[in-house]
C-alpha cells in the first residue's frame, strides 16, 4: 500500500533520523530545566519514527519499531507511572508525593520524582501516537 | 483594549461559523479546532504581566540562588500549565471525532450529517 | 430563511463577544492588571512563584505544578490518552472471515 518516496527523500530522512531522535531525547530529559517536558518531547519522538514511515513505507517504520512493541510500551508506560504514584503512598502519607531526593538546584539529577515521570511520559505519549498512526493504516501487532 | 483578546474572540466566532454553516463532518471538525484555538489563546493572554520573563529560574539568577527575585518579575504561571493539559486532551478528542467520520463514511457512503440522519437501519 | 437567521445569530455573539472583551466590560470581576506587581490580593501565582525552587527541587515552575501542585489532572490526561488510543485500534480492526 504505502510505497515509499524517492531516492533523495529516502537517503535524507535516513540521514536526519538519529538527530531528531536524540532532540526528542534531549527536550524530555531536560524537562525541569528548560521549557518542554513529557509530553512535547514525547510528540518529536513521534513525528520522528513518523518521518520514516513516510518516506520507506510500511517495512522501514516497522524496522524500527514494530507494531507489538508499540502497544505494549503504551502500557507498561501507564501502568508504571501509578506504580510510582503508589510508591507515594508507601514511603511518605500521600499519593504523588516527591520522595527521590532532592539535589542542587539547576542540574540534571534533581527535583526528586519529576525527571523520572517526564521520562514515563515521554515514552507513553510517543508509543500511543505512533499505535494510532499504526492502526489508521491497518498494521497490526499480536494475533487477531 | 489589547489585541490577543480581540482575535481570539474572533477566531472563536468563526469557529462557531464554521460548525452552523457547512455540510461536511472534516470541515465541521477543522472549525471545532479553529474554537479551540482561539480559546487557548484567550487563556494565555490572561496571565500575561507587561515587562515579565518567563517563570524558569535559569542563568544569572540561579547562580546568584535568589529565588524571591522571580516572583517580582515573572509572568503568572498557572494559565500555562492549563493550557498544556488542556492541548494534549484536544489531540486524544481529534483523532477520536475523525476516526468516527471515517467509521460512518465507510458504512454510509456520504460525510453529509443531514444524510446520515435519514438514512435508518 | 433560516440560513439569514442562523448568520444574523452568528454575527450577533460575535459583536457581544468582541465588545464585551474590548471595553473591559464582564460581568462579574475585572480582568487582571497587566503590570508586573497586578496579583491583586495574595493570588495563588505569586504564592507558586515563590515557593517552587525550594518545595519541589526544580528550576521550571511550569513543570513543578504540572507534575506536584496538579499531579491528579496530569494522571487524569494520561488516562484520557490511552483510552484515545484504545478507542481509535478498535475502530480500525481487521477482521477476517473464517470460511
Amino acid at each position: 500500500m504505502m510505497a515509499g518516496m524517492t531516492v533523495i527523500v529516502r537517503t535524507i530522512s535516513r540521514l536526519l533520523f538519529p538527530f531528531l531522535f536524540l532532540f526528542g531525547i534531549y527536550i524530555v530529559v531536560h524537562g525541569h530545566l528548560t521549557p518542554g517536558g513529557g509530553f512535547q518531547g514525547g510528540v518529536a519522538l513521534a513525528a520522528a519514527v513518523l518521518m520514516l514511515l513516510l518516506a520507506y513505507g510500511m517495512e522501514g517504520a516497522q524496522a524500527k519499531v514494530n507494531a507489538l512493541q508499540a502497544e505494549l510500551a503504551e502500557s507498561l508506560g501507564g501502568l508504571i507511572l501509578v506504580f510510582l504514584g503508589l510508591m507515594g503512598i508507601i514511603v511518605s502519607i500521600a499519593f504523588f508525593k516527591n520522595v527521590l531526593p532532592f539535589g542542587s538546584l539547576g542540574q540534571v539529577l534533581s527535583a526528586g520524582n519529576l525527571p523520572v515521570f517526564n521520562l514515563v511520559v515521554g515514552i507513553k505519549v510517543a508509543t500511543g501516537l505512533l499505535t494510532i498512526f499504526y492502526a489508521m493504516l491497518r498494521i497490526q501487532g499480536g494475533e487477531e | 483594549m489589547s489585541l490577543n483578546y480581540i482575535i481570539a474572540m474572533m477566531l472563536f466566532t468563526l469557529g462557531i461559523y464554521c460548525l452552523l454553516f457547512k455540510r461536511n463532518l472534516m470541515k465541521m471538525v477543522i472549525g471545532l479546532q479553529v474554537m479551540t484555538n482561539g480559546l487557548h489563546l484567550f487563556l494565555i493572554s490572561l496571565g500575561y504581566r507587561e515587562g515579565g520573563i518567563a517563570p524558569i529560574l535559569a542563568g544569572k539568577m540561579l547562580e546568584r540562588g535568589a529565588a524571591a527575585e522571580l516572583a517580582a518579575t515573572a509572568v503568572d504561571p498557572i494559565p500555562q500549565a492549563l493550557v498544556l493539559t488542556s492541548i494534549v486532551i484536544n489531540v486524544c478528542t481529534m483523532a477520536l471525532a475523525l476516526s468516527l467520520a471515517i467509521y460512518a463514511y465507510r458504512h454510509y457512503g456520504t460525510l453529509n450529517p443531514f444524510r446520515i440522519r435519514r438514512l435508518k437501519g | 430563511m433560516r440560513q439569514a437567521a442562523a448568520l444574523i445569530l452568528v454575527l450577533a455573539i460575535g459583536a457581544l463577544l468582541v465588545f464585551t472583551v474590548s471595553a473591559y466590560l464582564l460581568p462579574y470581576g475585572t480582568f487582571p492588571e497587566r503590570r508586573i506587581g497586578g496579583f491583586e490580593g495574595e493570588s495563588i501565582g505569586k504564592r507558586i512563584l515563590q515557593d517552587a525552587p525550594k518545595t519541589t527541587g526544580s528550576a521550571n515552575v511550569v513543570t513543578s505544578i504540572v507534575w506536584d501542585y496538579r499531579g491528579y489532572d496530569t494522571l487524569g490526561e494520561a488516562t484520557i490518552l490511552f483510552t484515545a488510543v484504545c478507542g481509535v485500534a478498535m475502530l480500525f480492526r481487521v477482521t477476517r472471515r473464517r470460511s
